[in-house]
């Protein structure tokens, strides 16, 4: 799926556009950075709660083109600009990681 | 008549010129051009005279991003209709242009050319008002189209000159060939400045060695992340495959974060030859009780707060060790700690592979 494509199957918004066409072929959720950087595979959206500018550092170092920031959490305004910066999508939504994980699992056609 | 072409064409917004030339989904595009509007005197179809499919994307992104308004000449001359042939004939020579764009109320009616000064000549008829001379077959630009538009225009049409229009056909400009291949070149090299400036100087991206050193501060997650971003886009600037790129970035990070989290502070010694990428994190304190210990994945001694942000998973020093060739780590709690991550680089990985089977 498009990156473009999260906002048909999770209700949110795009805090930031990233490359919207920019291809997403899986999808990690963690909330532990050096679990992210370790384990989670390139070209995937990041499915999280932790909201700072660091997680973009990671999804940037990782080839993450998108980060889904579940729960409602907010984005601070270094997170913004960072993303912005880096060209990487920041979705929030008010869903939980569990929700936002098969919705996106289902968009992806693995269940 | 007047006869607008480009209004058979919707013209995408801004962005969506700029994504479309960027991803595969540029059939779009090609399907607008190739509508042929209604009343075309032309030979065939000719495009731009570049790839579109495979063109570098920066030369691709200028055609599209640049609009015909960014290109054209403003300050125009213009007549009426009711200006004389020979009135025409005074104002081309003294500005040495070829035609004149013919304008009512600032809607544009035609263009008169130096063609048709010498007609009005020959027939004696110099004092004739410009209506009864001028072409009337207009070709018009619209201001938003990008000079995309305007490329192939040139190449399908034998105008030298297309008027410009804005959204209320007003005439706003004129847009000729040269118009275009100066802005352009003025542009792409713009353009590669700032990819050289980007990817440091040639030399640096082509060949040697390159060492950077980064200073990083206790608990400043302000700055976090920014030597192993920054080195990340050196290794990019040298086409590092992802892989191995990728591997670079975890351990630069980590330790990197470890510097920011657990020590008073340190520095980030990158170096990299042909061969391979040094990656060191080396600070003052307080150094770690058992190394071993700090190893293992899931030990970690980070506080609640620090964990709250998503660090403290134990799983830092686990990552280097398991991307890197190489990999030391030194502490003395009084001294400080000192990790050293090597990482070869594909082509002497393969070297190495190859001299190892020679042996066996
Ligand atoms: N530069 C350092 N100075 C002092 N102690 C360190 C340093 N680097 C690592 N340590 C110690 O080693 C432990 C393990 O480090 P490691 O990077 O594996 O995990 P972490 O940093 O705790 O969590 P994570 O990296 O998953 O966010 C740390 O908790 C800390 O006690
Ligand atoms: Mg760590």
């Amino acid at each position: 799926m498009k990156v473009q494509a999260i906002q048909d199957c999770i209700t949110g918004e795009f805090k930031t556009q990233g490359d919207p066409a920019a291809e997403i072929q899986n999808a990690y959720t963690s909330d532990l950075l050096s679990d992210v950087m370790g384990n989670a595979p390139a070209d995937s959206v990041l499915i999280t709660v932790q909201g700072h500018k660091n997680t973009v550092a990671v999804a940037n170092l990782v080839g993450m083109p998108a980060i889904i920031l579940c729960n409602g959490r907010s984005v601070p305004q270094d997170m913004q600009e960072s993303a912005e910066q880096e060209e990487i999508a920041l979705y929030t939504t008010n869903l939980d990681q569990f929700t936002a994980s098969y919705k996106i699992a289902h968009a992806l056609g693995k269940i | 008549m007047l006869q607008i072409f480009q209004r058979h064409l919707s013209i995408p917004l801004r962005d969506e010129v700029y994504r479309n030339s960027r991803s595969i989904s540029r059939s779009k595009w090609t399907e607008r051009l190739h509508l042929q509007p209604k009343n075309i005197y032309t030979t065939g179809m000719q495009s731009i005279p570049i790839n579109t499919y495979d063109s570098p994307t920066a030369v691709l992104e200028l055609i599209y991003k640049l609009k015909v308004k960014d290109v054209m000449t403003s300050d125009i001359h213009t007549s009426t209709p009711s200006t004389t042939m020979g009135q025409v004939r005074t104002i081309l020579k003294a500005n040495s242009i070829t035609g004149l764009p013919v304008i009512e109320n600032k809607q544009i009616l035609g263009i008169v050319s130096m063609e048709d000064v010498l007609q009005a000549l020959d027939a004696g008829r110099i004092d004739a008002p410009v209506e009864q001379y001028m072409s009337k077959k207009l070709i018009v630009l619209e201001e938003d189209m990008p000079i995309f538009f305007a490329i192939s225009y040139f190449g399908r049409y034998s105008y030298r000159r297309f008027p410009v229009i804005n959204k209320a056909n007003e005439l706003v400009g004129i847009v000729t060939s040269r118009d275009i291949t100066t802005k352009l070149l003025l542009e792409a090299n713009r353009e590669i400045e700032r990819l050289e400036d980007e990817t440091g100087t040639p030399q640096e991206v082509y060949t040697g060695q390159i060492e950077r050193w980064f200073t990083v501060q206790s608990y400043d997650f302000e700055n976090a992340g920014f030597a192993s971003t920054e080195i990340k886009k050196i290794l990019k600037g040298r086409s590092i495959n992802s892989q191995t790129a990728r591997r670079i970035a975890i351990s630069a990070y980590e330790l990197e974060m470890n510097l920011v989290v657990h020590s008073k502070g340190g520095s980030i010694h990158f170096l990299m030859d042909d061969s391979r990428v040094l990656v060191q994190a080396d600070d003052t304190g307080p150094g770690i009780e058992d190394v071993e210990a700090a190893l293992t994945e899931g030990y970690t001694t980070a506080t609640e707060w620090i964990r709250s942000l998503g660090f403290g998973a134990g799983m830092g020093l686990p990552n280097v060790q398991r991307v890197s060739d190489e990999f030391s780590l030194t502490s003395e709690p009084s001294r400080g700690t000192h990790a050293k991550s090597i990482i070869l680089l594909p082509r002497h990985e393969q070297k190495q592979i190859n001299q190892t089977a020679q042996k066996e």
